[in-house]
């Protein structure tokens, strides 16, 4: 049962000596890692190609990585940055780590993202002049409330009816898309604003504890992690969770109840990337356009698969994207390198990572076949029972 | 004989006046407006066709929304680039263009390297099918952004753009039926192309040794092998011929419907097209009916902006926000799937990797 295997530990062979099952554990996300990194360079010498009138610069895919490590550590302002980018990845990475335990795939982070900020935002303002300690834990339980009713429905639908949870949050999805912009432009837009905008959260902000903008959240996130893997490691809940999801029927018939688990599963996930949203509107944005958070929910997703759904781990994984985000800019200001190179290279180390038996087989370590190792459980095949995708 | 106290009548019933001033209100606006609610259908119903193909054998794509905007990238760059050197005019037939049918031509091409790349994650190393498609949409977002904003700084021409073909006026004018000539001529070459592809492809998926090797596939392709149907290599050849469809659509986008590529184009396209496949259950002609019902509705969202409908029907709608139309085609598909109206069952092998039993 792969899903309840220690955090962090690879299954190697328990004869192998320490070195060897060092390397087994560290080859492929190092490889990965370098592979990804001079790809992403190969992609910047290539691209210098299509800008006519500008002299051929082999150091560039240097100058670039530079710039963008400048940008994600160099100094305290920066790493600060990269805390505030990495927040709402640790929520959203935990809220669909935790559904690949239980073998769901929750594509719906981002759709929970934007209706539990749009909780967060409603409580916000309704309650922008009520004192910081009554504001901020109800705004704070208005996201994570609207985000687990976001998580709820799929959840249901595939107890109740077997409604495949891939398409129906795909749906949520862009429901919810909808569902922000009509209210943003709607009842929650600030009266003869020439834009759609909603008021401030006021009192209900996040205070700073971080100079010059580390918010509560980045605090909240940590907590997070550790209390979701307190919960999938040392409940009795997150047993029956990593049961459900390593094999549904032998969960039955120890006398489990995978669709009761589902429910919650879906609801707690969305609640989390409920949560992931609230950080950033209390935390960074304080009001709410309709061109909030666009990028959060896929990023999450490649968080949940470098970590293999590990909570401890899904924090470095989160800062490694977040760092990605916050140097980007500098990047793009130093190198003439758009920030868009950052999906690139998140795309490029998620391709290497699902081709990792690939590279297993080249570097010839053992490990896990290819669907756990990057889920860290089995997914649940699209197909079975008549489930609908 | 006069029906009018029957009007009245039945117009006193409340809420029948309404649904009456509605059934009025979309008979006066959708006809005049089929061929733009086809042109709002043509991207739906190419990637719902690729959604079909790729599913009926068994392989689950939801990266079809990357490929699409790999593909309208694609055509519009190869397009920008080829221009300059051909000066000839374009042809009168749809301003066809030696650049354009090029472009079209690498559009195509590079949906067909993405589907493989998909292909080869997902039948060959068995990579859960979801995680390879959410790859595919990462990269594709990632690839077209950047280079977009590299070439968008030399700030090129347009990439042209196929020509709509202008049906006689003696057809589009016909009384009653004019709107269906209008809704299928006065289209350009890939919106014409559309309907050819659905009907040819719901034969050859019901009517044909291939189409019914493809379903066996899809089903049970334990049972197929046994009868020396080639599993592996018949998803391979489904999923990439599948990708030409995702790859037209795309090319659609940029150089049919538009002149130009955006960042993020395709907009939800390849989704609401799953959306479309999965109510259209898995056929290609009902995926291209369920894709015009979409494109009704994303139609009719505009149009009630553009010229809202008179009486109390005009009151009723001015307090749905139009946001709601767009929504509709989403929560259909949630109803739809919850099995509330008329349950939609997959292939029973969709999604599921499969391994020779003789490998490994």
């Amino acid at each position: 049962m792969t899903a309840s295997a220690a955090p962090g530990s690879a299954p190697s062979r328990p004869s192998a000596s320490l070195g060897a099952r060092a390397w087994s554990v560290v080859a492929v996300p190092l490889v990965v890692t370098v592979l990804s990194v001079l790809l992403g360079a190969l992609i910047m010498l290539f691209s210098e190609l299509l800008v006519p009138g500008k002299k051929f610069d082999w150091g560039l895919p240097l100058a670039a990585y530079s710039a963008l490590v400048n940008g994600a550590v160099g100094g305290p302002d920066a790493i600060v940055s990269t805390l505030v980018y990495s927040t709402p990845l640790v929520f959203g990475g935990l809220a669909v780590g935790f559904g690949f335990k239980a073998g769901l795939f929750n594509i719906g982070a981002q759709g929970q993202f934007l209706v539990g900020a749009l909780g967060a935002v409603m409580a916000g303002v309704a309650l922008a002049n009520a004192p910081a300690a009554i504001a901020i834990p109800l705004a704070v339980l208005a996201g994570i409330v609207a985000g687990g009713i976001w998580g709820f429905i799929p959840g249901f639908l595939k107890a109740v009816s077997g409604a495949h949870e891939v398409v129906s949050t795909i749906m949520m999805n862009y429901i919810a898309v909808q569902l922000l912009a009509a209210l943003v432009s709607g009842p929650l837009k600030v009266p003869r604003s020439p834009s759609p905008v909603t008021f401030d959260v006021g009192n209900a902000a996040f205070p700073i504890i971080l100079a010059p903008n580390g918010h509560l959240g980045i605090l909240l996130a940590v907590l997070a992690a550790l209390f979701v893997w307190w919960l999938l490691y040392r409940t009795t809940w997150g047993f029956e969770v990593r049961s459900v999801g390593a094999n549904r029927d032998a969960a039955r018939y120890a006398g489990m109840r995978p669709k009761l688990i589902t429910v919650a599963t879906m609801t707690f996930c969305g609640a989390l990337a409920g949560l992931a949203g609230t950080s950033v509107l209390l935390g960074v944005t304080h009001t709410m356009t309709s061109s909030f958070g666009t990028t959060v929910g896929f990023d999450s997703i490649a968080v949940a698969l470098l970590a293999r759904s590990n909570p401890l781990v899904i924090v470095p994984a989160a800062l490694l994207f977040g760092g990605m985000r916050a140097g980007a800019g500098l990047m793009q200001i130093q190198a003439q390198i758009p920030v868009e190179l950052v999906d690139v290279l998140q795309a490029t180390i998620l391709l290497f990572l699902v081709a990792s038996p690939v590279l297993r087989r080249l570097l010839r370590v053992s490990g896990r076949d290819a669907g756990s190792v990057v889920t860290g459980a089995t997914v649940s095949s699209l197909g079975s029972g008549g489930v609908a995708i | 004989m006069d029906i009018t106290p029957l009007i009245n009548g039945l117009d006193s019933i409340p809420g029948l006046g309404l649904v009456f001033q509605a059934i009025g209100y979309l008979v006066a606006v959708l006809p005049p407006n089929s061929s733009s609610i086809m042109a709002q259908a043509t991207p739906l119903a190419l990637a719902a066709l690729c959604g079909v193909l790729c599913e009926r054998s068994g392989v689950v794509n939801i990266g079809i929304e990357g490929t699409m905007l790999a593909s309208a990238f694609t055509a519009w760059v190869v397009g920008v680039a080829l221009n300059p050197m051909f000066s000839a005019d374009p042809s009168p037939i749809f301003g066809l263009t030696i650049p354009l049918v090029l472009a079209l031509a690498a559009a195509i091409l590079v949906a067909v390297i993405v589907s493989a790349l998909h292909a080869w994650l997902s039948i060959s190393l068995r990579v859960d099918q979801i995680i390879s498609g959410t790859i595919i949409n990462i990269a594709a977002a990632g690839v077209t952004g950047y280079l977009d904003q590299l070439i968008s700084k030399s700030s090129p021409a347009g990439a042209g753009e196929f020509a709509q073909f202008t049906p006689p006026a003696a057809l589009t004018n016909l009384p009653v039926v004019g709107w269906i000539f209008a809704m299928f001529l006065d289209q350009g070459p890939i919106g014409m192309s559309v309907i050819v592809f659905i009907i040819g492809a719901q034969i050859w998926l019901f009517r044909s040794r291939w189409g019914l090797r493809t379903r066996a596939v899809g089903e049970h392709p334990r049972a197929a092998e046994t009868v020396g149907i080639d599993v592996i290599r018949l998803r391979y050849r489904n999923v990439m011929i599948a990708g030409m469809f995702a790859g037209l659509g795309g090319a659609f986008l940029s150089i049919e419907a538009t002149n130009s590529f955006q960042i993020g184009m395709t907009n939800g396209r390849g989704f609401i097209a799953l959306a479309a496949m999965i109510m259209g259950r898995w056929t290609p002609i009902g995926a291209f009916a369920s894709a015009l019902l979409f494109a009704t509705f994303l139609q009719l969202g505009q149009l009630i902006n553009i010229a809202p409908p008179g009486g109390d029907l005009g009151v009723a709608m001015s307090a749905i926000p139009a946001q709601f139309f767009d929504a509709i085609p989403y929560i259909l598909t949630i109803v739809i799937l919850a099995g509330v109206v008329g349950r939609s069952i997959p292939p029973a092998a969709d999604g599921q990797p499969y391994e020779r039993e003789s490998a490994t």
